[in-house]
Parts: structure tokens; C-alpha cells; sequence
């Protein structure tokens, strides 16, 4: 487990080292003066632009130029939005819990939707149910999200009345910022609003989560189908069966528990799916959030915001593999061994 | 058995978590009120911002001025019991109410009652360029630099605790008129000098405290404005106890929020009539004072030649973008002037959509080979544009007929306002809502040389003659004179053309039906002070 830890930190370190290289060449790639795309600082005075082109070694050759940019992302510093001139540290710092509460509650939800279904569809293998949920799964994977989001608060929100259309938690709960995570909050917060303000996010939660989830699902479903059908070919289950084991018994006791052990290796993948599918919903459904951010940073043009978003995102979205991968290893001994490119 | 227990657990669990309290439910959201607003506001501080935005969200709500508009557009008091005007007009003399209190808040708890010092410190503030919060917000003032305040104003003097003199260089038919609008509000002198000891006097036009029916609780750009009653207001007892700017762009965003009751009260709805189908909302509408406008920069090149100005003007249809923008909500504009005012100049000869004769004035221009520029549409809506986005399209369109090509720019608005202000645009569809009824209103803030510097001139336009028209008006008391020389001066404005006036247009504002009470006003900004829920 230890060289597989240090293997996993070196290839960290390496995407991380790559990824801020890339950040960085993005400030010059970007129109505009370097320096003021890589700090986002706009209508200084000469002696401030003097200070500031020393702070980040502007006249060194270019490798001192990058080791000051890494110096300042390593101490928190990415610098000012064009835009507002705001922190865009403190920004993502408030808006990057509301997109990992929301993908986290998607995720939860297409796991515990899309795995079962995948399990029922191959026990099923070739029989009704099979095909419906199959035909489910071709039908959820091929609605854009942009789509089945307007879909959704048409239905439910306009024409139902049952969901609101958009946002976090109704305005008029007033909720004090202490982890960033809105669930918590609440629960942490001294309002006398307290439960109902849980039920109003509850609620605001719900689609957009939905709509994030419905494409995960359908691959969770087909992942959960594969593995398990080829668990049941498998010669233990074979001897299971013929030592007399019921078919229950068989499915709750082997089959389940190795068929999720090849489902869990690719659900990490589809995390980075369902950030991107996040950040739509987000601008759909007015989700306080960094996807929303990140795209009317776009829009705006604000480079420095972009450099940032984009930086920050990536990484997380690594992290998210790195910690699949960690579990899977756990699960999975056999995985320890096996080499990059070897699987 | 085990999993019975577990699946009864999370259906308990869901149970509560879904029904919660209707009961408390309902009050709070009887006594709150969420607003849909079409943006955030630029400022705390009225006195440096003129954009309605900012007026909406923050002049009725957070202050007060001495004196305020009637509904029929007379003046009547509101911090000022009653003032006195001497005889040659040059002396006004305000009488204060004394049991005003101003706002206690988390940043600050007065110690006194609103009093004459307040009143002298909100106006020096404006007039005294070596005052200490003079240059706090970049030392612009908008609307009183426009109307040349400290050239009316020549001192500001307290008689005593309740009484203050304005003493004026000459007499002027709209000092209060001007004194009335939602930019002459009353800081606290007391928030002053404390934020002033501490050296922090920017906070003055963030963290706001006023007179007003409500207190900011908190703000986040882009996001949200969250109000609380201010308990002891002088005027009426305030009903909502919580007040919610939400802040929604998207004006379909808005429409939706308001169907599915995440909003009580929508600003500038689009389907007005999809809305009145609806049998538990209520679209409202006011006739408003304004004009939606394409401002040439006359300081940059195509612009700067009267005659590709007579060019475009030509080229554009304002039929047909009346037809798509407006509807049934606008009427096409031929003056800066609506009909309604009194110097409206009703022998205008309107400018005829003409694209051959357009194509004529830009040869003459020199511009055979055609021409490139930008129009910049503002990103929200107004009532005096609700779609700059598709009316710069339909521009587009219009002008590439005679082999014009358009650029279309836009940015986030308060980006857009700065960039604007530093004159960066070649041509931008903007407009105007008037703060009270005087004619002046119009003409000074949009075309005054004054205001070419302060930022409300878009077009830069700057002509000795139509400025000396417009200060002459204003020493006159006699109407008919006054009249006489806003006509002279539209003729100069029709003869250069610096703005081309596309409509004016109705105010609207949607709502449901339990929202009771006057929100819209003609001038100026919105008001919840008297707004209840059933």
C-alpha cells in the first residue's frame, strides 16, 4: 500500500505541475497584458504595476516568472476578478461547496438509482424487465441536460407547482455562512426556521440533482449490468449454485458484493462527467455555485476568473480520482500491484 | 425484519423532512416580501448613482429626503415639516421634524435624533469639494453635478437644531423640484464622524444608514439584497418585516420565479398580457417620463460627423423595433421630450425611415465603401428599452441593408455603465427616466456640457448654445419664457442630432395578488414602505 501511496503522490504532484503550467501559458495565450491577465488588477498606479511586476519576478526569464506564479497559488493567491475586482480565492471558496453539495447529492442519487437497476436489469438478463430499464438508460443518456433541465421546471415547477425553479434555499431563510456547505449550515444555524429552511433546500435540491444525475445513472446502470453478468458467468457462482445455495442467497451473498467491486473502479471516472453536466444545470437552475461562476466569467471575458475556475475545478475533479482509485485499492488488492498502462 | 426497520426509519425521516411546519411557513413568508430585481445596485448612496437600478433598490427603501413628489407631481413634506421661500427666490428655509431616528444596525447604534447637522452634512458633503467624504466615492455626483447644484447652492447654513437655510446664487425655478428627487437623501452626520475617526469613510456608501423604512441586513453582489424593517420610522408603521431583492437578469428567470411563487413582485415582466390571464397576479403599469435612446459618441470617429448621425437615423425602421421591443407597452419617440411635458415640441418634423437617403448622407460623409461600428446594447432591462440585445440586432439588420456593418457589445452592468462613463463606445442604446416633471430633467442631464463630464451625457455633446438656452430656462419662473427656449433649444438638438429618440415607454411591474399597496411611483425609484401581504 505504501508505493502504491507514493506512486499515486507522484503522478499528483506531476498533473498538478502540468496543470498550473498550463494555467499559467493561459496568460499569455489570453489578449491583453500578461501581468494583468494573471492578477486581474486593473487601473493600478505606474508604482503599483512596478511593484507588482517584481512581486511576480515579470522581468526574470520565464521559469522565475512561473515559480512566482506557483509561490502565489501555494499561498492561496490567484488573484483579482476583472471584472468586479473581487478575491477570486474568497469567491471560489464561497461558491465551490454549493456545486460539491449539489454534484455530491447527484452523484448519491445515481449510484443508488442507476446500481440497483443495473443489478436487476442482468439478473433479468433478456426478460421485459431487462429491456425496459435498458431502453430507460438509452433514453436518460441521450436528453441533453440543458434540455431535460427546462423540461423539469416546466413540468414540475411551472405546470405541477411543486419544486421551485431555481436557486439554493429561498431567500427569505437567512442562513449564516460558517462551513459553506448550506446542509450544514442550517443545521448548525440558530434560526428558528431551522427545519423548514432544511426542507426549502431539500426541495431546491431535488431537480437540479435529478436532471445531474440522469445521465451517471444510465451509465452506472450499464456498468452495474455488465459486471454483474459477468459475475454470473463465473465459476464460483457455479459452484455456489450446485453446492444448493437459493438464488437469493447467491445474488446477496457473492454476486453483489464483487459485481460493485468492478462498479466502483469506473464510478470515479464519471465524477468529472458530472461536474460538467453540473455546471450547465447550475446556469439552468440559478444554482449559487462555481459552474455558473465559471461561465459568466466566460461570458464576461475575464481571464483571470477563467485561469483560476479552470485551475481549481481540474484539480478537484483529480482529487475525486485519486480518492476512486484509493478506494478501490482498499477494496480490491490485487488492484495495488497494477502499474499505469497495465490496465 | 431488519431491513423492514431501516426502510420505516428513512420513510419517518422523510416524512418530517417533507411536511416541516406549514404553519410557520406562512409566517414568515407573510411578513417578507422577495422582490425579483433585474440587477444589483452600484452603490449605498443615491448621491452617486443615478442608474435605476440602484434607485429601485436602495433610495425609498433606505432613506429619506426633506421633501418629496405628490402623486400629482406636487411638492409636499417629508423630513422638512414645512419650508419657507423669501420673496426674490433666493432664500429656502427648511423646517425638520424631530422625532426621526435613524437606523440601528449591526455596524451602528445612533445616539441622537436626525437634526440640523444632518441636513448640512448630506449637502456639504455634495457642495464642499475639501469635505472629508467629498471624494470618497471618486467624487463624482452624478445628478447634482448635472444640474450644476453647487452653482445654484451658495451656502447651507443651521439656523438651529431644527432648522436649516439653503442660500441659493440666484433664484431657480427647480431647486425643489431637484431637492424632492431620490438623490437628495439625508446621511447621518453621527454614522460620519464615526466612520471618519475609525478611517473607514468609504463604508458610507456600502454599509448605508438612513431614515428610511428599511435597514440593509446584508448584500451579496449579483445575488441578493436582504432588508429589515427599521422599527421605529417616523412616517408609518412599516408592515413587512423582511425585505428580499432577489436579484434574477434573466427576464424569463423572473417570469418563472414569479409563477412558481418564488417571487411576490417581478420588475419589468415581458408577456404583460400572458400574465393578466393568470387570475392570481396583477401587472401594473405607470405612465413613466422617460425616453429609450441610440447615443452617438460624438467624440469618436464616425460620430464625431453630424452626418452619418442623419445617416444611421435614417436607416433604422422605428416602426418595426417599436412593433418587436415594445408592443403595446411604448409609442415611438420623434423628441428627447415625451408628449405628456410641457415643452414638448409638437412642430417636429420626424426623421422618416429612409435608406436611400441614408445611403446618400454617408457618401456625402465620405463613407462610399461603407462603414464598421459598435452599437452597445445594455445587458438588462429597463423600462425605457426592455431588449436593448434584440433591438441592437434589429439595428443590425436595418443598417446592413445600406452596407453598414454593426458590431454588437455588451457587458455585465455595472462594467458596462463604467466603461461607458470613460466614454469607450462608439454608439450605445441607452435611455432616461426622469427623476420629477420640470423639462429640464431631460434636457440638462442627457445633453448638458455639464453632464458630458459627469458621465449621465453619453454622447458627449457638448454646444455653448443649447447649454446657455438650457441655464437661461432655469432662472425664469415664468412658463411661457421657459417654453420658448426649450423649444429653441430642440431645435438645435434636432439640427445635430446627438441622440436618436426611439420611444418612450409604460412602466410595468407584475405581482400577486395578496401583495397590497403603491410600489410604482412616476419618478424615480420603487417603494415598499407602505406594502403589506394578506
Amino acid at each position: 500500500m505504501l508505493i502504491f501511496t507514493l506512486r499515486k503522490l507522484n503522478l499528483f504532484l506531476f498533473t498538478m505541475l502540468l496543470l498550473t503550467v498550463l494555467s499559467f501559458s493561459l496568460s499569455f495565450l489570453f489578449p491583453g497584458d500578461q501581468l494583468t491577465n494573471l492578477t486581474g488588477q486593473l487601473n493600478i498606479t505606474p508604482s503599483e504595476q512596478t511593484a507588482l511586476a517584481k512581486e511576480y519576478s515579470h522581468e526574470s526569464n520565464i521559469a522565475w516568472q512561473y515559480a512566482a506564479y506557483l509561490g502565489h497559488i501555494l499561498n492561496g493567491e490567484l488573484g483579482l476578478s476583472m471584472t468586479n475586482q473581487t478575491n477570486i480565492t474568497d469567491e471560489i471558496l464561497r461558491l465551490l461547496p454549493a456545486t460539491i453539495e449539489l454534484s455530491l447529492f447527484a452523484f448519491v442519487i445515481a449510484t443508488i438509482i442507476g446500481i440497483p437497476l443495473g443489478f436487476i436489469a442482468a439478473i433479468r438478463h433478456h426478460k421485459p424487465a431487462d429491456h425496459v430499464i435498458l431502453a430507460f438508460a438509452m433514453i436518460g443518456y441521450s436528453i441533453p441536460v440543458f434540455w431535460l433541465g427546462l423540461l423539469a421546471i416546466l413540468t414540475f415547477s411551472i405546470q405541477l407547482g411543486w419544486l421551485p425553479s431555481g436557486g439554493q434555499i429561498s431567500l427569505l431563510y437567512e442562513i449564516e455562512r460558517t462551513t459553506g456547505f448550506m446542509l450544514v449550515d442550517i443545521l448548525l444555524s440558530d434560526s428558528p426556521y431551522k427545519w423548514q429552511a432544511l426542507q426549502n433546500n431539500f426541495a431546491h435540491m431535488i431537480l437540479p440533482a435529478l436532471v445531474i444525475a440522469a445521465a451517471p445513472a444510465t451509465v452506472f446502470i450499464r456498468l452495474a449490468r455488465t459486471a454483474m453478468l459477468e459475475v454470473l458467468q463465473t465459476s464460483y457462482i457455479k459452484a455456489a449454485r450446485a453446492k444448493g445455495l437459493s438464488f437469493s442467497q447467491i445474488i446477496l451473498r457473492h454476486a453483489i458484493r464483487n459485481a460493485l467491486i468492478k462498479v466502483v473502479q469506473h464510478i470515479g471516472l464519471q465524477f468529472a462527467n458530472l461536474v460538467t453536466l453540473a455546471m450547465i444545470t447550475e446556469v439552468i437552475f440559478n444554482w449559487p455555485g462555481i459552474g455558473r461562476w465559471l461561465i459568466e466569467s466566460i461570458y464576461q471575458r475575464d481571464y483571470t476568473a477563467i485561469q483560476s475556475g479552470l485551475l481549481v475545478l481540474s484539480s478537484f475533479i483529480f482529487l475525486v480520482h485519486i480518492i476512486t482509485d484509493y478506494t478501490y485499492a482498499a477494496l480490491n488488492p490485487l488492484a495495488r500491484g497494477a502499474k499505469y498502462g497495465s490496465r | 425484519m431488519k431491513l423492514n426497520r431501516w426502510l420505516s426509519a428513512i420513510f419517518m425521516a422523510c416524512l418530517v423532512l417533507l411536511s416541516g411546519c406549514e404553519i410557520d411557513n406562512q409566517t414568515i413568508a407573510q411578513n417578507s416580501l422577495v422582490y425579483c430585481a433585474e440587477g444589483s445596485p452600484a452603490s449605498f448612496n443615491p448621491q452617486t448613482d443615478t442608474s435605476g437600478t440602484t434607485i429601485d433598490a436602495i433610495a425609498n427603501q433606505l432613506y429619506d429626503r426633506l421633501i418629496r413628489f405628490n402623486d400629482d407631481n406636487s411638492i409636499a413634506p417629508a423630513l422638512a415639516k414645512s419650508w419657507h421661500l423669501t420673496r426674490d427666490g433666493k432664500m429656502v428655509t427648511f423646517y425638520l421634524r424631530k422625532d426621526v431616528i435613524f437606523h440601528q444596525t449591526q455596524y451602528f447604534t445612533p445616539t441622537r435624533n436626525f437634526s440640523a447637522d444632518d441636513v448640512v452634512f448630506s449637502f456639504e458633503r455634495i457642495l464642499n469639494t475639501k469635505h472629508p467624504f467629498h471624494q470618497v466615492s471618486g467624487g463624482k455626483y452624478p445628478f447634482f453635478q448635472n444640474v450644476q447644484f453647487s452653482n445654484i447652492v451658495e451656502g447651507i447654513e443651521k439656523i438651529n437644531d431644527h432648522t436649516v437655510r439653503f442660500k441659493l446664487r440666484e433664484a431657480n425655478s427647480s431647486f425643489l423640484a431637484n431637492l424632492a428627487t431620490d438623490y437628495a437623501v439625508i446621511l447621518s452626520q453621527e454614522y460620519g464622524q464615526q466612520l471618519l475617526s475609525q478611517g473607514r469613510q468609504e463604508e458610507i456608501d456600502s454599509k448605508p444608514i438612513g431614515t428610511g423604512p428599511f435597514k440593509l441586513q446584508s448584500y451579496q453582489s449579483g445575488s441578493l439584497l436582504r432588508y429589515y424593517r427599521h422599527e421605529s420610522y417616523w412616517h408609518n408603521e412599516v408592515k413587512l418585516n423582511q425585505l428580499v431583492f432577489d436579484i434574477t437578469a434573466s427576464d424569463t428567470g423572473r417570469l418563472t420565479k414569479l409563477l412558481t411563487n418564488e417571487c411576490d413582485v417581478i420588475a419589468y415582466p415581458i408577456a404583460p398580457h400572458k400574465i393578466k390571464e393568470n387570475p392570481n397576479l396583477i401587472v401594473e403599469e405607470v405612465t413613466a417620463f422617460n425616453i429609450g435612446y441610440l447615443g452617438f459618441n460624438t467624440q469618436k470617429a464616425p460620430f464625431d460627423d453630424p452626418l452619418v448621425r442623419r445617416a444611421v437615423a435614417h436607416a433604422i425602421n422605428k416602426d418595426a423595433i417599436i412593433t418587436a421591443i415594445y408592443g403595446e407597452q411604448g409609442e415611438i419617440a420623434h423628441s428627447i421630450l415625451p408628449k405628456s411635458s410641457w415643452a414638448h415640441d409638437s412642430s417636429v418634423i420626424p426623421i422618416e425611415y429612409n435608406p436611400e437617403q441614408a445611403i446618400a448622407l454617408l457618401q456625402e460623409a465620405g463613407y462610399e465603401d461603407g462603414l464598421t461600428f459598435d452599437i452597445w446594447a445594455m445587458p438588462v432591462q429597463r423600462s425605457y428599452n426592455p431588449n436593448a440585445l434584440t433591438m441592437a440586432k434589429l439595428i443590425q439588420a436595418d443598417l446592413n441593408q445600406i452596407g453598414v456593418k454593426v458590431d454588437i457589445v455588451s457587458y455585465e452592468w455595472s462594467t458596462f455603465l463604467r466603461r461607458l462613463g470613460q466614454g469607450e463606445h462608439q454608439s450605445v442604446l441607452l435611455g432616461w427616466s426622469a427623476d420629477h416633471p420640470d423639462p429640464d430633467n431631460f434636457l440638462t442631464p442627457l445633453l448638458s456640457c455639464n453632464s458630458a463630464e459627469t458621465g449621465s451625457n453619453r454622447a458627449f455633446w457638448c454646444d455653448q448654445e443649447f447649454d446657455s438656452l438650457l441655464k437661461l430656462a432655469l432662472k425664469t419662473d415664468n412658463i411661457n419664457q421657459r417654453k420658448n427656449l426649450y423649444l429653441q433649444a430642440q431645435a438645435i438638438f434636432q439640427r445635430d442630432l446627438p441622440l436618436l429618440p426611439l420611444a418612450h415607454s409604460k412602466r410595468f411591474q407584475a405581482r400577486h395578488e395578496q401583495v397590497k399597496g403603491k410600489i410604482l411611483n412616476s419618478f424615480g425609484g420603487i417603494n415598499f414602505a407602505e406594502v403589506s401581504k394578506l
